[in-house]
């Protein structure tokens, strides 16, 4: 790492560190090699690596240069239905996002109010969150059986009709999904929002009950605007977490569902990359995901002043 | 009833009415989120019989612990278990380590480039681990790791960013006269770390590590990625092999069985530290 020395010619004006500060420096940069280091091997090196594999029909066994077919992949991609397809469910599944913020922002709204037991309730909210992924989808496609799992029993207890088919139709087994996944990770939201909510200083609400505001408007114009920075969090991480589901889909269904209704970009990337060989269009597919997902980031950054309030 | 009463006293009758419903909905709301992990407790004991009669039922009729000792007896199982722990221990420990070292130095020490080395691992945060996976199989398979659980403990050996990112954000508020009296005290570097910032850091340290290991004992998508062999299956992809393998015959109350073991040391873990997890997930969400 002697290269970044060099590399900083900029401060002329003062070419002699004292020996402690010399010192220092070598510590330090030996202190944080490990960390450097894995990101060259397991980040840095694989990205360029994936980049240039994107542009090849590698199968991760023949030559990545010798099968190089320039942008092949990428216009493939863009004509492949099934991709697309893919594209789309993974979009339908966020719509669980907001629906997770809102019950989340309703439940810390109400357990904000001195509730007593909230400390347990809160921690039930959370259980789901930190149970194993993949125990818990077993768990919720046998919930979700058409024929004996607990939800369409329930169903049937209380209307006499039969629910519906959660998993086998193409419509339902979407609608079964985002709630599996809103149940996962409501707890996130809950636990946020309330430590939001406590930050915010009582004597705000109690300026603007003596203003007449009602509940609701105080809501809208304290809470809401306060509690953004905590929006916005779980809105960039649900939308990065969101573009990259795999396990849900993985656990849940075979195959990807009937006709592929339920497999998302990240599960079809693995489909062809891992089940199919063709790693270099699977390469191509993991950079189109990674840019949609810097774009999508970038913009909501960008966004953020306009709605994004803080305490001060 | 004046501790019921708010501090700014304006909590009336009608609001201490509305709390009521409140509770009661927010109770309601808790239980149907516990309630699948409950189901999922009682199929584990109950028969397959009663597990696919049409009739909703959820206590075990009769109650049958036989499955934990079956799959208690499948080497698979077991192997799965000491195959996590494998993964878990050395990472836990040598990166643990490496983070906390890291976080130090990037906190304390001052030395040309750290601001461009911080910034570059923490732009991995943001690179889906889709684009990387794809070579480091292709890396890991070259070298003949494939065939062993290396893939999955080497890359945590180097550290762990978000936690670097979370204990130096930790050690900033420390004031840097620390870092000064000790060097005046003849301390060297890696005794200022170990002696006076790694007790400081500890009990974050200690979160973020509880942390790693549920993230680590949870993950699917590497262990199901970069190992081939059964042998080295770890338990989350042992227990996805139980799905598909006994789901066939309906042998649910296994599979169930199954899960709730693998699901046990995080939950554990989780009861006996949630007053740290939950702190520590809530600061990473405020402070963003």
């Amino acid at each position: 790492m002697a290269s970044t020395t060099t590399t900083t010619p900029a401060k002329t004006d003062k070419p002699r560190m004292s020996r402690m500060a010399l010192q220092e420096q070598r510590w330090g940069r030996l202190f944080v090699a490990a960390p450097f280091v894995g990101f060259c091997l397991f980040s840095a090196f694989p990205i360029v690596f994936a980049f240039v594999a994107s542009l090849s029909n590698w199968t991760g066994t023949n030559s990545v240069f010798a099968n190089f077919c320039g942008l092949n992949n990428y216009i493939e991609l863009f004509t492949d239905a099934r991709f697309w397809k893919t594209v789309g469910t993974t979009i339908i599944y966020m719509t669980g996002i907001p629906i997770g913020m809102i019950l989340g922002l309703l439940i810390a709204t109400a357990m904000n109010r001195r509730i007593p037991g909230v400390k347990i309730l809160r921690t039930m909210y959370y259980v789901p969150v930190i149970s194993s992924l993949v125990a818990v989808a077993i768990l919720w496609a046998w919930v979700f059986n058409y024929d004996f799992g607990l939800l369409n029993l329930i169903i049937k207890a209380l209307t006499g009709a039969k629910g519906p088919n959660w998993l086998g139709d193409e419509a339902w087994i979407k609608v079964a999904m985002i709630i599996f996944m809103v149940w996962k990770g409501l707890g996130t939201s809950v636990i946020l929002y309330l430590s939001g909510l406590q930050n915010i200083p009582r004597d705000y609400y109690e300026a603007a009950t003596i203003d007449g505001a009602t509940g609701w408007q105080a809501f809208k114009n304290i809470t809401i605007p306060l509690v953004s920075p905590v929006t916005f969090y779980l809105l960039i991480t649900g939308i990065i977490g969101g573009f990259q589901v795999f396990v849900e889909v993985s656990v849940m269904t075979t195959n990807g569902g009937i006709n592929y209704s339920a497999a998302t970009v990240v599960y079809y990337l693995w489909d062809k990359a891992f089940k199919h060989q063709q790693m270099g269009y699977g390469a191509a597919m993991a950079f189109i995901l990674a840019i949609i997902i810097f774009i999508v980031t970038a913009i909501n950054f960008k966004g953020q002043d306009k709605w994004v309030k803080t305490i001060d | 009833m004046a501790a019921k009463v708010s501090s700014g006293g304006v909590q009336s009758r009608g609001s201490r009415a509305l709390d009521k419903v409140l509770f009661v909905v927010l109770a309601l709301g808790a239980v149907i989120m516990v309630f699948p992990l409950f189901y999922m407790i009682m199929c584990s004991f109950m028969t397959k019989n009663q597990i696919l009669s049409a009739d909703f039922s959820i206590i075990p009729n009769p109650w049958k612990g036989g499955m934990y000792s079956e799959v208690l007896h499948k080497g698979l199982f077991l192997s799965g278990i000491r195959n996590s722990l494998t993964v878990a221990v050395p990472v836990l420990l040598v990166g643990g380590f490496t983070s906390s070292l890291a976080a130090f130095s990037f906190a304390k020490l001052r030395f040309k480039g750290r601001e461009q080395m911080f910034l570059a691992l923490l732009a991995t945060m943001m690179i889906p681990f889709a684009v990387v996976m794809i070579p480091q199989y292709v890396m890991f398979t070259k070298i003949g790791w494939t065939n062993s659980l290396l893939p999955l403990i080497v890359p945590g050996l180097f550290g762990n960013v978000s936690i670097i990112f979370f204990l130096r954000q930790n050690l900033s508020g420390i004031p840097n006269d620390m870092v000064d009296a000790a060097k005046i005290d003849g301390c060297s570097f890696f005794q200022i770390y170990y002696k006076v910032f790694l007790p400081m850091m500890k009990g974050a340290l200690m979160t973020q590590i509880i942390l790693w290991f549920m993230g680590i004992w949870n993950d699917y998508l590497a262990p199901t990625i970069f190992v081939q062999d059964e042998k080295w299956y770890t338990l989350q992809v042992v227990i996805r092999s139980f799905n598909d393998q006994y789901a066939v015959n309906s042998n649910y109350p296994l599979i169930m069985a199954a899960s709730v073991i693998a699901m046990l040391p995080t939950l554990l873990l989780f009861f006996f530290f949630q007053r740290y997890i939950i702190e520590s997930m809530a600061l990473s969400g405020v402070k963003g």
